[in-house]
């Protein structure tokens, strides 16, 4: 994922992945009905708009409140979780999180991994990274599950296998699980669910991620429907959480807002299956539950985003995924065209912090600026100011002051440099507007009719014979 | 420096000169929505678990063992995962013996290494206590324990859960801290909201996903 400062990092292919996307009527069909089933069901749990507003308002208090004492807590964290029992980790870069993971894996001679769902662990391509290392790596919960099995990564946060019907799912679990083909959606859950239950049972290792960490208690809550991140935690001895630093929270009753926030937000549901809230290993006198339990800190560009106070609010997100549920680009493109681990809005804000804006170049300007994921963002990251504010680092110039975000000034161009100044000078000098205002009239034969991009789609403009000047004065000539 | 010292430096640095946000709890947003008449308490609690498909019965201290056979006999299940060491569990038992029915009771009384083929393949139902319940969210308040461990609300396919009706509380928050959660959490925390699901296909939710595929409580009314 690093690569050496001063080689310029080639930028995702967006634009091209766009175009894939768009030509692909199914998939614009899934993610629209999909998209359409989430924005209602959020909306159902929020019948009360003062509540809401309200609640999002205590939200982002207890975000911005944590962040503004994200040193402290994570040591308090780190007190009280080795206090339970658990043995903290912490990781600048992916590569040092894998390290830590392979050599818990090295000492339990582990041969067969079970995750819960885990994003940090997708930033840090682990099942590649252990199965690069010999150690078979299985996702649990239903939709990753579909999406290792294509070999493909989840195209939406809290969803993986939003892109695919029932119909796809099907043709899937036969082809690689040998199975009857069959539509029926709870069949085919019963085949992920018999399938998955011995792995469980066999696993060495669970991996599971966090959706918020407790300093003053030392606990790692987790928020889940199927069940398979209970077993994660729970059936194999060693449980390995991995979590962003920036997921801590300052005291238990925190989550409270938070998690009602999460869960309306996400899913549209008051509350999720399970909540599973984890203080320690197992005790001497306990008959289940890991004998180990990790958990790995990773920074990965986090504490780069902390450096700058607008930027830092990126760091507010709970992971719900509302602001790609409801975001006009995510539902025609899909989560795979980002080319991130984290697609939609949310994703053009966290990741040129992870990878550095020369390769995620034309995310922040992947926008129409209509401000839906603000406006939805149950914590309150204003996005759309976030977006502008990243499209004003990628056109930098070398010379200005520098911001320290990795890949700053990546599309800076000096020709487009010259031609925004001239602009500018044009607009605040009478004379000159005047002068331009009666050559572009006077000229107006010689307008190339084709003009780049805009062409490809538009007639080409035409400028009017006579200057707004003149039309007015012509107008108001006698008044 | 270690990856967490160079960490801590990063953040201490960037906070320089700043000052933390003050704690504005607001602890009425998060209860008066959700407060409800004690007799409206666990009609709430009811009807937002069936809405999930939680299945719930009224019943009374003395009568539920009654129903824990009727519903066992209903799916033709012969035998139920139990801790001898709780009340409940000794209660259930002394029914059985007199009663003359034949449900088989099984022990959760080994460490779970000692007997996991059997507990995840052949054990159709399991019967636990709670902490309490929560109206607003239809949620069990679960503290698993050396005797009724954390599996046993997960791995077998039926869940039945006893709840009392003096601990169904309004709101998470009203629980917590009625509860002193934060004087001592138990290695494992959960609040249960229903049968295991998932909408991970094509958005259509189905039951039964890696946890139990029906959850029964029976709320003990005079309890």
């Amino acid at each position: 994922m690093s690569s050496p400062a001063n080689v310029p990092e080639a930028p995702i292919e967006f634009k091209r992945n766009v175009r894939e996307a768009l030509a692909d009527g199914q998939l614009r069909r899934n993610f629209r009905g999909a998209m359409d089933f989430l924005m209602a069901k959020r909306a159902a749990q929020f019948p009360d708009e003062d509540e809401r507003e309200r609640l999002r308002t205590f939200g982002n208090q207890v975000r911005a409140r944590a962040l503004s004492r994200l040193p402290e807590l994570l040591e308090r964290l780190e007190t009280s979780l080795t206090r339970n029992g658990v043995k903290v980790h912490w990781a600048e870069t992916v590569e040092e999180a894998n390290a830590i993971v392979h050599s818990i894996v090295q000492a339990h001679e582990a041969k067969h991994v079970i995750k819960g769902k885990s994003m940090v662990s997708e930033e840090m391509e682990m099942n590649h990274f252990l199965g690069d290392h010999g150690v078979d790596c299985l996702e649990s919960d239903m939709g990753e599950f579909i999406v290792q099995l294509r070999e493909e990564k989840p195209s939406h946060i809290i969803m993986p296998a939003i892109h695919l019907n029932a119909g796809q799912v099907a043709s899937l679990f036969h082809d690689k699980l040998d199975v009857d083909y069959t539509e029926d959606v709870d069949r085919l859950i019963q085949i992920g669910r018999e399938t998955l239950r011995r792995k469980f049972f066999e696993a060495d290792i669970g991996v599971s991620g966090v959706n918020f960490a407790i300093a003053e208690t030392g606990t790692l809550l987790l928020v889940e429907n199927e069940g398979n991140g209970r077993m994660s935690t729970t059936v194999p001895p060693v449980h390995i959480a991995v979590t962003g630093i920036e997921k801590v929270v300052e005291n238990l009753r925190d989550v409270v807002p938070l998690l009602s926030l999460l869960t309306r937000s996400a899913t549209g549901q008051p509350i999720t299956t399970y909540v599973n809230m984890i203080s320690g290993p197992r005790k001497a006198d306990e008959l289940d539950g890991p004998r180990e339990v990790h958990l790995v800190l990773l920074d990965n560009g986090r504490s780069q985003a902390f450096a700058d106070g607008e930027l830092r609010q990126t760091l507010n997100c709970i992971r719900c995924g509302a602001c790609m549920n409801h975001c006009p680009v995510y539902t025609r493109i899909g989560g795979h065209a980002y080319g991130t681990v984290y697609p939609g809005p949310i994703g053009k804000i966290a990741t040129p912090h992870m990878l550095g804006l020369e390769k995620t170049r034309d995310l922040p300007s992947a926008s129409s600026l209509c401000g839906a994921c603000g406006e939805v963002c149950p914590v309150r990251i204003p996005i759309p100011a976030l977006l502008r504010r990243l499209r004003e680092e990628a056109v930098r110039a070398p010379d200005d002051v520098p911001h320290h975000l990795r890949g700053q000034g990546a599309k800076y161009s000096a020709k487009e440099r010259m031609i925004w100044k001239a602009w500018s000078k044009m607009n605040t000098s009478p004379a000159l507007y005047r002068l331009v205002g009666y050559a572009g009239t006077r000229l107006r034969g010689l307008m190339p009719s084709n003009i780049g991009p805009w062409t490809e789609h538009h007639a080409p403009p035409r400028l009017a014979a006579r200057t707004l000047h003149e039309l007015a004065r012509e107008h108001l000539g006698d008044e | 420096m270690t990856a967490k010292e160079r960490i801590l430096a990063k953040l201490r640095a960037s906070l320089d000169g700043s000052t933390p946000v003050a704690d504005d709890y607001d602890e009425a947003l998060l209860t008066t929505p959700w407060a409800y008449a004690a007799d409206k308490r666990v009609d709430r609690l009811r009807e937002v678990l069936e809405a999930v498909h939680g299945e719930t019965r009224l019943t009374t201290a003395a009568d539920w063992p009654a129903l824990v056979v009727e519903a066992l006999s209903e799916r033709g299940i012969d035998e139920l995962l139990i801790s001898p060491a709780t009340a409940h569990g000794q209660q259930l038992a002394a029914y059985l013996a007199l009663s003359g029915e034949t449900l088989k009771l099984k022990a959760y009384d080994r460490p779970v290494e000692e007997w996991k083929e059997t507990l995840f393949f052949h054990t159709p139902a399991s019967l636990t206590g709670t902490l309490g319940g929560i109206a607003a969210t239809g949620s069990l308040i679960v503290w698993p324990t050396a005797q009724e461990p954390r599996l046993m609300s997960l791995v077998p396919p039926l869940h039945i859960a006893l709840l009392k009706v003096s601990e169904v509380f309004d709101n998470l928050h009203e629980a917590m801290h009625r509860q002193r959660w934060v004087n001592g959490l138990p290695t494992n925390a959960l609040l249960i909201s229903g049968p295991s699901k998932t909408a991970d296909i094509q958005q259509t939710l189905a039951y039964g996903a890696h946890g139990p595929k029906e959850l029964l409580v029976l709320i003990l009314q005079n309890a």
